[in-house]
Parts: C-alpha cells; sequence; structure tokens
C-alpha cells in the first residue's frame, strides 16, 4: 500500500518537473555565455571537415564554423565543446539542445530546413556527390555503373540522389548501407562494393584513408547539388543571425584581402567596409547582443574563409581540394556574402 | 478461510476506509488515474514542444515516397515505394534472421550440449572449447569477424568459387538457382499438405496401436518418407513443372536467380553460433538437473543409450530448459538490431535508421520499432509459455 502511494507521488512530481521543462525557452546566446562554451556538433571523424588531430584537437573546414562562433560570442575560438555525431544523430541532437550549432558537412534540403524545426544558416561548402571505383574495374564514367554494388553511409541525401540517378538513367545498383563512414570505408576495401559514393569533398577525405589510395579513383560525374552549411534550431532568431554573420565575417575577410596575420594592420585601414567589418566604425555586432570586435576575433584567431579551406581541404591540405565553384563571386566562384553595413 | 475473530454484528458495517479489500481498490484506482493522467501530459507536452519548435508530427510520412535503394527484400519493393512499406521490408528482414537464427542456434545448442556430456573425451572437450569461446566473446566481435574477415577471403564476383554450373559464391554472396514454377505445380504443395496430415494421423494411430499392444512401427520413418516420397513422386509423373533460373555473370555481378548476401550470412552466422553457446549449457544443466536415478532405472530396463535419452532424460529436463531458453531466444532475435553495424537491411538500420533520418520523425519511428520489438518478444514468450505447459510434468 504505502509503495502506491509512493508512486502516485512520485508521478506527480514527475509532471510537475516536466512542466517546467515545457516552458522554458531557451536564449541560446545566454546559456552559451553562462556555460562559457558552444556546444558544437561534428562529425565523427571526416578529415577536412572535422576530425581530431594527432593531439587530439578538432580540426577543419566545419570545426572552424564552431570556432568563429565561439571567437564572435565568448572571443576565445577555443571555448568550444566538440560533440561527435554520425548522420543519424545529428538533427536529434540539435532539436534536444545537446548541441547549439550542427556544423558536420550537412546538405541544405526543403525537408531538413522546413519540417526539421530547424535552420541552415549558409554555406559552407558547395558540394556534389560523386562516386569512387577500384582503378582494376576500368570504368571512366558513371554511365558505366550498370548493376553495381553501391557503399553509402546511411542517414545521408547521398541515398536518396544515388537512386534517384539510377532510376532516371534506367540502370541497377545495390545499395549496401553502412552507419559510419568508417564501416563504409571497410565495406569499399572488403570488395563488398565495386563503388563507394558520398560527396565528392568526403570522397577525397575517405581515399587518403584507404590503405592503398592509388588504387582508387573519383569519377568526373557529378550527379547533384550538395550545398553543405551550419544548422541551428529554429526559432531563435538572435542566434540564427550570430551563426549566419559568423560565416558571413569569415567570407568577407577573404574578400576584403583581411588575414589573420594581417588583421592588426587592417585596423588602421582607410577602406570603409574593412573599419565597419572589424568595429572600427560604429558597432554592426550591437544587433545580435555581441562586441563591437565581433569579427575582428573571428579572422585574428580563426582566419577568413579563404584562409581556413586552404588549411583544411584545399591546396595546402591532403585533400588537396580546388576551390572551383568555392571561390569568392569575384575569383569565378559563387561564395558571396552580404555586406556589413 | 476462517471466521475473522473479530467479526462484527451485522449492520454495522465498518466505514470504508477500515475495510481492507476496498482501500486496496480505491487505491489501485487512483494509482492508474494517476498513470492515465501523467502519460496523457506526457503525450501532449512532446506535442506542444514538437509544434512550438516547428518539427513536423504524426504518422502521415509513411505514405511519401521513401526515395532509397533497399538491397534484400522479401516483399516488393523499389525506391518508389512508400516509408510505410520500408516498415515492412525491414520488419521481414529482422524476422528472417530472427527465425532461421533461433532454429539454426536450437539445432547447434542442442547438439553441442548433449556433445559436452559424451563420454568420449575428445568430443566432450571440443564441446566445451566450443562453448567456452563463443560465450565469453562480444556479439558485435563476432559480427564483425564473420563479416570482414570471412568477406576477404572470399574472391571477386569474376573469379567466383564454382560448384557446378548453378552455386556460386564470392565477396557479393551466395548465388543460388532460383526455381520458376510452371502451371501444374499447385498440385505438390496439395500433395505435400496430404502427406502431413497422413503423417500425423499415422503417428497417433501406431502410439494407440503400442500402448494397446506393445507392438511397434518405424512411424517416424514412415512419416519422413511420405512427406517426402509423396510430393516427389507427383513432381515425377507431372513431368517436373519447374525450371530454374540459373545465374550469370552480366557485368559487375551475376544476375539472376536467388542472391543470399553476405550481410545476412554473416549476421545470421554469428547470432546462431553466439547463442547456441548458450543455449549448449543450458541443454547440458537441464540434462544434468535429471537425477541420475532416472538413468538407471532406464538401463535397468535395459532401453539402449538412445532411448534413455529420447524417452527418459530430454522429456523431463525439457522441464528446466525451455525457461531459460525463451529468454536465449528473446536475445537472440533483439540481438538481430546488431545488423545495422554491417549494414544488413533489417527494421533498426532501415526503418530507424534511413526513414527516421530521411523524414526526421525521431519520436513516431523510434515508438514503432520499439512496439515491434515488444510484440515479437511477446509473441515469442507467450508461445513458449504455451509449450512449456504442455511438456510440464504431468503429476498423477
Amino acid at each position: 500500500m504505502i509503495n502506491k502511494k509512493h508512486l502516485v507521488l512520485l508521478a506527480s512530481a514527475g509532471a510537475i518537473s516536466l512542466a517546467g521543462i515545457a516552458t522554458a525557452q531557451a536564449n541560446t546566446l545566454e546559456d552559451t555565455r553562462a556555460r562559457g562554451a558552444v556546444q558544437c556538433g561534428v562529425s565523427d571523424g571526416l578529415p577536412g571537415f572535422s576530425a581530431p588531430d594527432d593531439s587530439g584537437n578538432w580540426q577543419g573546414l566545419d570545426v572552424d564554423v564552431c570556432r568563429a562562433v565561439a571567437a564572435a560570442v565568448l572571443g576565445d575560438a577555443d571555448a568550444v565543446n566538440y560533440i561527435s555525431l554520425n548522420a543519424v544523430e545529428r538533427f536529434t541532437a540539435l532539436q534536444s539542445g545537446e548541441v547549439d550549432v550542427l556544423s558536420r558537412n550537412t546538405t541544405w534540403t526543403t525537408t531538413r530546413d522546413t519540417t526539421l524545426g530547424l535552420n541552415f544558416t549558409g554555406v559552407t561548402f558547395y558540394d556534389g556527390i560523386g562516386f569512387m571505383v577500384n582503378k582494376d574495374l576500368g570504368i571512366s564514367s558513371a554511365d558505366e555503373l550498370d548493376g553495381a554494388a553501391i557503399c553509402i553511409q546511411s542517414g545521408t541525401t547521398t541515398e536518396l540522389n544515388v537512386a534517384d540517378y539510377f532510376r532516371a538513367n534506367g540502370m541497377e545498383f545495390d545499395p549496401i548501407v553502412f552507419d559510419t563512414s568508417e564501416q563504409t570505408v571497410g565495406g569499399f576495401q572488403a570488395g563488398r562494393c565495386d563503388v563507394l559514393t558520398s560527396d565528392t569533398s568526403q570522397l577525397a577525405a575517405l581515399r587518403i584513408q584507404l590503405d592503398d589510395p592509388a588504387s582508387a579513383m573519383i569519377l568526373p560525374d557529378i550527379i547533384s547539388k550538395e550545398p553543405l552549411g551550419p544548422v541551428v534550431r529554429q526559432g531563435d532568431d538572435e542566434w540564427f543571425n550570430i551563426v549566419k554573420w559568423s560565416l558571413f565575417a569569415m567570407i568577407n575577410g577573404e574578400e576584403y584581402g583581411i588575414t589573420s596575420e594581417n588583421v592588426d594592420e587592417m585596423l588602421n585601414s582607410d577602406n570603409p567596409d574593412i573599419a565597419r567589418l572589424l568595429g572600427q566604425d560604429g558597432n554592426y555586432g550591437e544587433g545580435m547582443g555581441l562586441e563591437a570586435d565581433w569579427a575582428y576575433n573571428i579572422l585574428s584567431q580563426v582566419g577568413n574563409y579563404g584562409e581556413s579551406f586552404d588549411r583544411n581541404v584545399g591546396m595546402g591540405s591532403p585533400l588537396e581540394i580546388e576551390r572551383g565553384i568555392n571561390a569568392l563571386w569575384t575569383q569565378g566562384g559563387i561564395q558571396y556574402a552580404p555586406p556589413i553595413r | 478461510m476462517s471466521v475473522r475473530p473479530n467479526a462484527r454484528p451485522a449492520g454495522h458495517k465498518p466505514p470504508f476506509w477500515r475495510d481492507r479489500a476496498k482501500r486496496a481498490l480505491i487505491f489501485q484506482c487512483l494509482l492508474i488515474a494517476a498513470v492515465i493522467v501523467f502519460l496523457f501530459y506526457i503525450v501532449g507536452n512532446v506535442q506542444d514542444n514538437l509544434s512550438s519548435r516547428g518539427i513536423t508530427t504524426g504518422f502521415g510520412f509513411l505514405n511519401n515516397t521513401a526515395g532509397f535503394g533497399i538491397v534484400q527484400s522479401l516483399i516488393d519493393y523499389s525506391s518508389q515505394s512508400t516509408y510505410g512499406r520500408t516498415f515492412f521490408v525491414g520488419l521481414l528482414n529482422t524476422l528472417l534472421v530472427g527465425g532461421l537464427g533461433v532454429i539454426a542456434a536450437t539445432i547447434i545448442g542442442f547438439i553441442v550440449g548433449i556433445a559436452r556430456l559424451s563420454p568420449n573425451w575428445l568430443i566432450a572437450k571440443l564441446a566445451a572449447a566450443y562453448i567456452e569461446t563463443f560465450r565469453n566473446i562480444p556479439l558485435l566481435l563476432q559480427i564483425f569477424f564473420w563479416y570482414f574477415a570471412v568477406l576477404r577471403t572470399l574472391p571477386s564476383a569474376r573469379d567466383s568459387l564454382a560448384f557446378g554450373e548453378a552455386f556460386f559464391l564470392n565477396v557479393r554472396g551466395l548465388y543460388l538457382p532460383e526455381p520458376l514454377f510452371e502451371s501444374g505445380f499447385g498440385l505438390i504443395p496439395v500433395t505435400f499438405v496430404i502427406a502431413i496430415v497422413a503423417s500425423i494421423a499415422l503417428v497417433i494411430w501406431a502410439k494407440r496401436r503400442q500402448e494397446a499392444t506393445g507392438k511397434r512401427i518405424p512411424a517416424y520413418w514412415i512419416s519422413f518418407a511420405l512427406i517426402f516420397g509423396l510430393p516427389l513422386l507427383v513432381m515425377l509423373v507431372t513431368g517436373v513443372p519447374i525450371t530454374w533460373e540459373m545465374p550469370e555473370l552480366r557485368g559487375f555481378n551475376f544476375r539472376g536467380g536467388i542472391t543470399v548476401i553476405p550481410e545476412f550470412l554473416a549476421l545470421w552466422f554469428a547470432l546462431s553460433i553466439y547463442t547456441a553457446s548458450f543455449i549448449a549449457e543450458i541443454v547440458r544443466s537441464g540434462i544434468q538437473a535429471i537425477s541420475h536415478g532416472q538413468t538407471e532405472a532406464a538401463q535397468a530396463l535395459s532401453l539402449p543409450r538412445n532411448l534413455v535419452l529420447r524417452l527418459v532424460v530430454i522429456p523431463q529436463a525439457l522441464r528446466v530448459i525451455i525457461p531459460p531458453l525463451t529468454s536465449q531466444y528473446l536475445n537472440l532475435i533483439k540481438n538481430s538490431s546488431l545488423a545495422t553495424a554491417i549494414g544488413y537491411p533489417d527494421l533498426v538500420s532501415v526503418f530507424a535508421g534511413t526513414t527516421l533520418n530521411q523524414t526526421g520523425q525521431a519520436i513516431e519511428v523510434i515508438a514503432m520499432t520499439m512496439a515491434v520489438y515488444l510484440t515479437i518478444s511477446l509473441l515469442v514468450s507467450m508461445f513458449m509459455n504455451w509449450f512449456n505447459a504442455r511438456v510440464a510434468l504431468v503429476e498423477r
């Protein structure tokens, strides 16, 4: 009898405590300041985008977005807690508040933007799906892949786009779907599939993980649009703006020629665009609840978009990915940030 | 029940809160009401939170086009099918590996369990080594072992191991000829059913006859011949109305025939071998639980060893074996969700993996998946309880 009374008490206590959760609508900026660190969701290890280096520090293009947000909000690019997520976990982790920014080579699609309660803040990398095959197969184009077994990572847009591509071209394929990119590579190396498919940027990263990278080649065909970018929860516009403009500050920095090395000299620049970006003329961080030096912190601690690209995925990295369409709009690419004004 | 010593005179009913039975009833009602209110609250709270965060809810997504491929499907499936269909594809794949796993684990487990008690030193030690090895290595590692270690030793599609011109084994799986049934095939399943019914009748008749006269006929062997021989005979008489579709190498791979994917083989192997090591121990303990006097009594009647086992020991041992065996079956079915690690398209991999991620309907998808495992487990448990009640010792 007593046990049952206790149960009733427990049940009502539980109900009351849950009521608290329902009403608390988070202010991510305040929470982040109180915590002293940005909660950043990254991949489970994708070199060039987000992967720990030899000494255990997270490095990569996606990681730099989180570092930029931390620099803008807290003035310290290292104040980031990295949470490694696989493709299936990532949105739930963001929705439930486990992470505040998801910066994890995530493709911007309608469904994800409109039905998951999430917002994409921009594009860090314009990508597309490609195929990696063993050189022994003697294949030079994607239309020769009829009947192939294809290793894919579960929970990605790749699963859908590959199915679309093969159906549209009247070809058949066997999808072998693995949980993590590591297992996908394992399946490819064991010969379980003829083809490993993913975003071309990832293929470059996965190829250098192979036992013998020279044995595999990436086919020239790109079969889909995969704009990758950071994601935040819907309903906190201030935080949405902060993440969005942190990336824009990096892109604008490259456009105006501000690098992590010359940023201190640039403080004295006569160029009005540069003066506004670095907070020497007006405070453009105010509307986001930030200090005037928000962009200065980003550029001095993380560097501009071009520096980050080159260091992590570009010619200065083992991946050696060309800038291509990811070059600035002034250099024939499509990376374009609205002006600071 | 005895009369209560402090029974009150009639007409003076105690107030209801002094009556134990009524008090218990009231508390139970209150508890149930509280649980219902609590559940309503939780569901409402979740719905409010989801809608305030702009997350779509409901089961409408099940009718949308899935748009992704699945490598193994027991029912018709293409990337144009719905998400609802991916649920059934995944469910059937889970049931396939679970069902075949239970059968294989039971057979291996019984053989090894009995072998462990063998008077032959070598057989007993081999069985013990088997049990101790497979019982003490984590299942996930065993699955990876069967998958990657075995995959790497198999040849590529173009240098397949061929058994005749019909069976091929390579890194993509095992390729078998597929029977295509022609008209007139319908007779064969009919004779099959007739043979089964006749066999059951024969066994019952033989048992009654033995009880009445003491004379025995080899009823099991006759049934066996009946069940396999009769359909075979009909098949030959009707001119074998089956053609076989042979797998053949085209482009990258074999087409046609039946393909058994290596993911299935690895998972099935690993689950069966792992669970069999536990079942073997259960069988051994069940047999050892039967007092040695029973065996000696049976031997005193000069029953041969196999009849001692079949008629005296095993029927009694089953009473001890079945309850823990049920747990092992449930474990095996639940462990099949490790499939996702090697890319076997089971329910967790297809539905709670890809479908969940493409639709973002985490709560609905996970709730459905959990409900499925709960239902399967309860059904298995019910069946085993029924079976246990049947084999339980009938005391006379």
